[in-house]
């Protein structure tokens, strides 16, 4: 079966299944009115690509100074970063953005127009736990034996983080850091929780307007899988690009 | 080159925490002519492989002296880095890296240590890949290699780099019969071509072949040292006849 018609089999069921659903429970749909409010949705999803990116690019830096810190033989140093992690990781990111907003940002007297880079910081935060981790799993996985080859050709240990390690644990840390990209976009929704208007806050304030629940919610899921997809789509590219077997 | 080893000591400490440590050189002697080819061979576990390192600069000892022509080896890492650039090393297991062609392999010391351009780089490796019948390889990654192409390619990766000296720590050791012909091969044409090396290696025939002296260690010292002639056909050790005799039938 080739595989377009496989996928096409699948959410043929998948929609009929939800049809049928929806047609037992005799609905009222009421999707002109949120039309109406298309512009709050169109701003909010761009603002939650945005958002998204930025900490996107900001919790990679973080994971891998993290991963780092996390090797490094000098014991306070992994001490700090062990801490790190496991607080972040071990708390939920509701808790850490509104102390990260009502605690931190305030006791910092940070005005609420840099709300947005608070938020973002936070997020970055987290998710650079989890990258952290998984950017260890990744360094860990490079033989010793690829050190001693790096030091023989007389590289500096900058040298051989650069050409020789980072580029063999990216392979491998690949499919994780994707999954991990996918749960930031979504994780990004509870920056609404400190007013921030990205999607999911822009979908509630349609929802509390017009009393549309799945009117509002549905294209708030369909929103995130316009990012989520063509991201897991990327990462399956880049997977197969920097596939080889190690030798 | 000639080589003066005075009182080498090297230990490893436990790395299960304990305070014992094993000795694996102890009070190494080795004095060399001005030769062009050492072979170190001798039991597993001897040393040699230990004494290799210390001599490619990748260890360093815990105590006693090594110099090439009179110039002793640095301790320092800065300097010992330095001086790893000025000779080649090639490992047991090939150690090329998975990530990159053959032909990548072989710039990247080039022209991130060397400081050649890229298409310099490229001049510099085309006659020796030629040379050793290796252009047919060089897009390949080494997992697409046979174990005799790896081990060619990691030769190479040390020798265009123009060492003073290359040392080789058991380079057929992993590979099948039929591959270890080729890189034996290879080594004895590095002997024609006039390349000053070290070798740890078991196939006797290849020590015969290209060493000018030949070192047995064992326990951590040198046993037995001599011209190839007088190593193996004039011994009268009884360890190194025994030895003989194994790795010859083996």
């Amino acid at each position: 079966m080739p595989r377009w018609l496989a996928y096409l089999i699948v959410l043929a069921v998948l929609t009929s299944a939800a049809a049928a659903a929806f047609a037992s429970l005799d609905m009222n749909w009421n999707w002109s009115i949120v039309w109406e409010y298309r512009e709050a949705f169109w701003r909010g999803w761009w603002t939650t690509l945005a958002l998204s990116l930025a900490a996107l690019v900001a919790s990679s830096l973080i994971g891998i100074v993290a991963a780092l810190m996390l090797r490094s033989p000098i014991r306070l140093v992994q001490a700090a970063a062990r801490v790190y992690v496991e607080l972040i990781r071990g708390t939920p990111l509701l808790v850490q953005l509104l102390i990260g907003w009502y605690v931190v940002a305030a006791a910092l007297r940070i005005g609420t127009d840099h709300r947005y880079v608070v938020g973002v910081l936070v997020l970055s935060l987290f998710s650079g736990a989890y990258m952290a981790e998984i950017f260890r799993g990744g360094l860990d996985a490079i033989p010793k034996t690829q050190l001693d080859s790096s030091r023989a050709i007389g590289l500096t240990p900058w040298q051989t983080l650069r050409l020789v390690v980072l580029p063999q644990a990216v392979r491998i840390v690949l499919p994780s850091v994707a999954g991990q990209f996918v749960s930031l976009v979504k994780d990004s929704s509870l920056l609404s929780v400190i007013s921030i208007a990205e999607f999911t806050f822009n979908a509630r304030n349609v929802n509390s307007a017009t009393y549309s629940t799945l009117e509002s919610y549905l294209p708030l899921a369909a929103g995130y899988l316009a990012v989520t997809l063509p991201l897991a789509a990327l990462s399956r590219w880049l997977e197969r690009r920097f596939r080889y077997e190690a030798a | 080159m000639k080589l003066a080893i005075h009182g080498l000591v090297q230990r490893f400490v436990d790395p299960r925490g304990s305070r014992e440590s094993a000795t694996v050189l102890d009070d190494l002697e080795l004095v060399t002519g001005d030769i062009q080819a050492l072979v170190l061979v001798g039991p597993s576990g001897g040393g040699k492989s230990t004494l290799l390192r210390i001599l490619a600069g990748l260890d360093v000892p815990v105590a006693g002296s090594v110099a090439f022509d009179g110039v002793p080896l640095p301790r320092d890492e800065g300097a010992l880095r330095d001086y790893r650039r000025t000779v080649g090393t090639v490992f047991q297991a090939y150690n090329l890296f998975p990530h990159l062609t053959a032909l990548q392999n072989l710039l990247l010391p080039l022209v991130h240590v060397h400081g050649l351009t890229e298409p310099e780089a490229r001049e510099r490796v085309r006659e020796p890949l030629e040379r050793f019948g290796l252009t047919p390889h060089v897009h390949k990654r080494p997992a697409e290699l046979s174990g005799g192409q790896k081990q060619r390619i990691a030769i190479l990766r040390a020798l265009v780099v123009r060492p003073r000296r290359l040392f080789l720590d058991e380079p057929t050791s992993a590979l099948d019969p039929e591959m270890t012909g080729e890189v034996l091969e290879m080594i004895a044409e590095l002997k024609t071509l006039g390349t000053q090396f070290v070798l740890v290696t078991h196939e006797m025939g290849c020590a015969r072949r290209v060493a000018d002296e030949i070192a047995f260690i064992a326990d951590g010292r040198v046993a037995v040292h001599g011209t190839a002639t007088e190593f193996l056909d004039q011994t009268t050790d009884a360890r190194v006849r025994a030895f003989l005799q194994r790795t010859l039938h083996a």
